[in-house]
């Protein structure tokens, strides 16, 4: 082999590569991105309509999501984020651009969550957050609403026969160490009177190991967690969970406190969906509901007043959400309803009018 | 029969062991192979082809899964750019890696200077032809490869450099290495990552921005050069002084004495360090994930979210899965290493 030959081809291969670092990037969309994310932290955060600005300049939603939890937000085969926390982000995304995908999600732990919201790097927190006074108050972050009423349930053997957690006196119950969760079951069972004997563990995987092997009589920890637990079971169909929620963990998206325009386009947006609900408006029908004649649909698809006007949105806002994703029962139902692997019924979740807590200010 | 007697059986005590031995190899080897291949489950396209007691390995998950361990959440129309700079690597590193093929002057001009531009171009984009594809969309494999390989392509160098500033006879330079080793050494890598993604920013000035892998690339890279320092100074200290003084004596310079005399000799008896820091480093670059970056494993770890594919065996297929990969790529640099040994020291062998 001549070494000339191959140095003019390696020549010829490096020429070509310089030639090319030599033609000038290509303009957007990089510039409108490093200019949203190099703008203080500080002035996104004090002002009014701000964030929306940012967000239409760059073109796409910032949404803070978990690393990974079955039916709230996790990526399917294909790459695609799925899930109840990921529809409410598709949703929020097509009330601004009208396209749903225009979304980037960020993976976050939970420790990392808050530093992402308070330091601009995403736009909205939506990742199975608990609202809590403290979080609210003395974190700066204001919460949207409440998409899902979680709580602390109990797991059991449907062999053993219990169908409530009051049976479970002198249970053994398998927990995690070092969560609220300990001290939630604790106060419960010292309320009701009950002794029993906890076996807790380091890991999730663990936990669920010990209860498969039968090493104890019931499982606990917050019922969508036990939902996506039962899963990993041997045999899913042998297991309950017991009705009984024994802590409140109300679960919703968050914003930056300090821009109120912000904070009423993430409510409204889930308000919309839980109205479209209650209304009768799908994913399906939405375009023929905007002739309907019920004057509450005809307010919040935009048909009748322009409410989206007071939100920097357009008045077809409504519409676009709905479009996406459908309600806030679809979104269940698609997501983590009785149909889906998880199979939860809509238990608190259901409208109020059906008994459950889901209830939204009327447009208007 | 007679090679069996004479190993295995000599004695009353070694026919005991060897039958111990058989033994244990039984008990984990047949409940594996039940596990992987027997009862494992190999067609299907949900959870429900792998639900069920006796099933063993649900593989589907893994073939359905398989764009998302290579390639994380790349876009899927730009994954040709991924599969272009697997292959401009491969086709540069197998000929080098071979002794016998020709022009490697050339060979390592592409693979140092030209491949890592071109990778970079290719893989980040933003230019004619070439969306920007933002870092933290790539995952899996992808970016287990590319913290790996920088960092063993960035070690090596640095290393070797440190280690000869450490035992320089100027008192700056050789503070300096020795502050260096000593301080990244003195910290566990976790840390490091650490720091590259939380501290670092408030470090830089107003309006820097550094990429979250870019940090971690060179958090990665300063950690393993400090190791490598050590191992290259272990080689240095074993050489007999008289092959320096030898070289100064016929009018060679620092820097050929160096170079031509000592490096040569040094590195060749340290490869076992070298490739045992490389593979260190390529399993350490599971840690990652800690700083929100999804390589290999957290790739997996993710996905086995996904109610889909949510069964009692998926977990622990993912997990077996991405150690058999891993495997397969420490295993190999461990047999190149062995191979370049047995080749440099062809005149030394006992």
């Amino acid at each position: 082999m001549n070494n000339r030959y191959i140095a003019l081809i390696v020549g010829v291969f490096l020429g070509a590569i310089v030639t090319y670092l030599l033609v000038p990037n290509a303009p957007p969309p990089a510039p409108v991105d490093q200019a949203a994310e190099t703008a203080p932290a500080e002035t996104l955060r004090d002002a009014a309509g701000l964030t929306l600005k940012a967000v239409k300049e760059r073109g796409y939603l910032q949404c803070g999501v978990t690393q990974g939890l079955p039916g709230f937000s996790n990526p399917d085969d294909k790459g695609n984020w799925k899930g109840m926390d990921v529809d409410y982000c598709r949703a929020v995304a097509a009330a601004i651009f009208g396209d749903d995908t225009k979304v980037k999600y960020r993976p976050l732990s939970a420790k990392d969550r808050f530093t992402a919201l308070q330091s601009g790097e995403i736009d909205i927190l939506s990742r199975i957050t608990t609202w809590t006074m403290s979080r609210d108050t003395s974190l700066g972050f204001n919460f949207a609403g409440i998409i899902y009423y979680d709580g602390q349930g109990f797991m059991v053997r449907k062999s053993s026969g219990i169908t409530s957690a009051m049976q479970l006196d002198g249970a053994t119950i398998c927990t995690q160490t070092g969560t609220t969760t300990e001290l939630n079951l604790a106060d419960f069972f010292r309320t009701m009177g009950m002794k029993y004997d906890v076996l807790a563990y380091e890991k999730n995987d663990e936990v669920s190991a010990a209860y498969d092997q039968g090493r104890c009589d019931a499982y606990t920890t917050d019922a969508s967690g036990l939902y996506a637990e039962r899963l990993k079971l041997k045999n899913p169909a042998d297991h309950i969970i017991l009705p009984e929620i024994i802590s409140k963990e109300p679960l919703g998206p968050l914003v930056r406190q300090g821009d109120p325009q912000w904070e009423d386009i993430a409510r409204w947006t889930l308000n919309v969906l839980i109205n479209a609900e209650e209304l009768g408006v799908t994913q399906a029908n939405v375009e023929q509901m905007k002739s309907s004649d019920n004057p509450e649909i005809k307010r919040m698809l935009g048909s009748e007043g322009a409410y989206g006007d007071g939100i920097g949105l357009g008045k077809e806002w409504a519409a676009q959400a709905i479009a996406a994703t459908g309600n806030y029962g679809e979104i269940f139902e698609r997501n983590i309803g009785v149909n889906t692997p998880l199979g939860i019924t809509r238990g608190l979740n259901a409208l109020w009018k059906n008994g459950g807590l889901q209830y939204a200010p009327p447009i208007r | 029969m007679e090679w069996m007697r004479k190993n295995l059986f000599s004695s009353w005590g070694n026919s005991l062991l060897t039958i111990v031995a058989l033994y244990l190899v039984y008990i984990i080897i047949v409940p594996f192979l039940d596990w992987a291949v027997f009862s494992a489950v190999f067609t299907g396209d949900s959870r429900a082809a792998c639900l069920g007691p006796d099933k063993g390995a649900c593989w589907p998950f893994v073939y359905a899964n398989w764009d998302q361990f290579v390639y994380g959440r790349y876009p899927e129309a730009e994954r040709w750019r991924v599969n272009i700079v697997f292959f401009l690597g491969a086709a540069g590193l197998i000929p080098l890696l071979m002794p016998s093929v020709p022009a490697k002057l050339y060979n390592v001009i592409f693979l140092l200077v030209a491949y890592p531009v071109l990778a970079v171009i290719l893989l980040v984009g933003g230019r004619p032809g070439l969306p920007m594809v933002d870092t933290s969309y790539w995952g899996g494999l992808l970016v287990t490869l590319v913290v790996a390989v920088t960092g063993i392509v960035v070690s090596l160098p640095l290393g070797v450099l440190l280690a000869l500033g450490r035992r320089s006879e100027m008192p700056v330079i050789r503070m300096f290495s020795v502050i260096f080793i000593e301080v990244w050494r003195g910290v566990p890598l976790i840390t490091v990552l650490f720091m590259a993604s939380v501290m670092l920013p408030m470090f830089l000035p107003e309006g820097v921005t550094l990429d979250n892998l870019l940090r971690c690339l060179i958090g990665v890279a300063l950690f393993s050069s400090a190791y490598m320092a050590e191992v290259v100074r272990g080689g240095l200290q074993s050489m007999p002084k008289g092959q320096e003084e030898a070289a100064r004596a016929l009018g060679l310079s620092y820097p050929q004495t160096m170079i031509f005399i000592i490096l040569p000799q040094a590195l060749r008896h340290v490869i076992p360090g070298i490739v045992n820091t490389f593979i260190g480093l390529f399993k350490d670059t599971t840690l990652v994930l800690i700083v929100g970056i999804f390589d290999l494993l957290g790739q997996v770890r993710t996905q086995l979210s996904d109610p889909n594919w949510s069964a009692p065996q998926t977990a622990v297929t993912g997990y077996v899965f991405a150690a058999a990969l891993f495997w397969i790529f420490c295993f190999g640099m461990s047999r190149y290493s062995t191979f370049m040994e047995h080749r440099l020291n062809a005149g030394h062998q006992r």
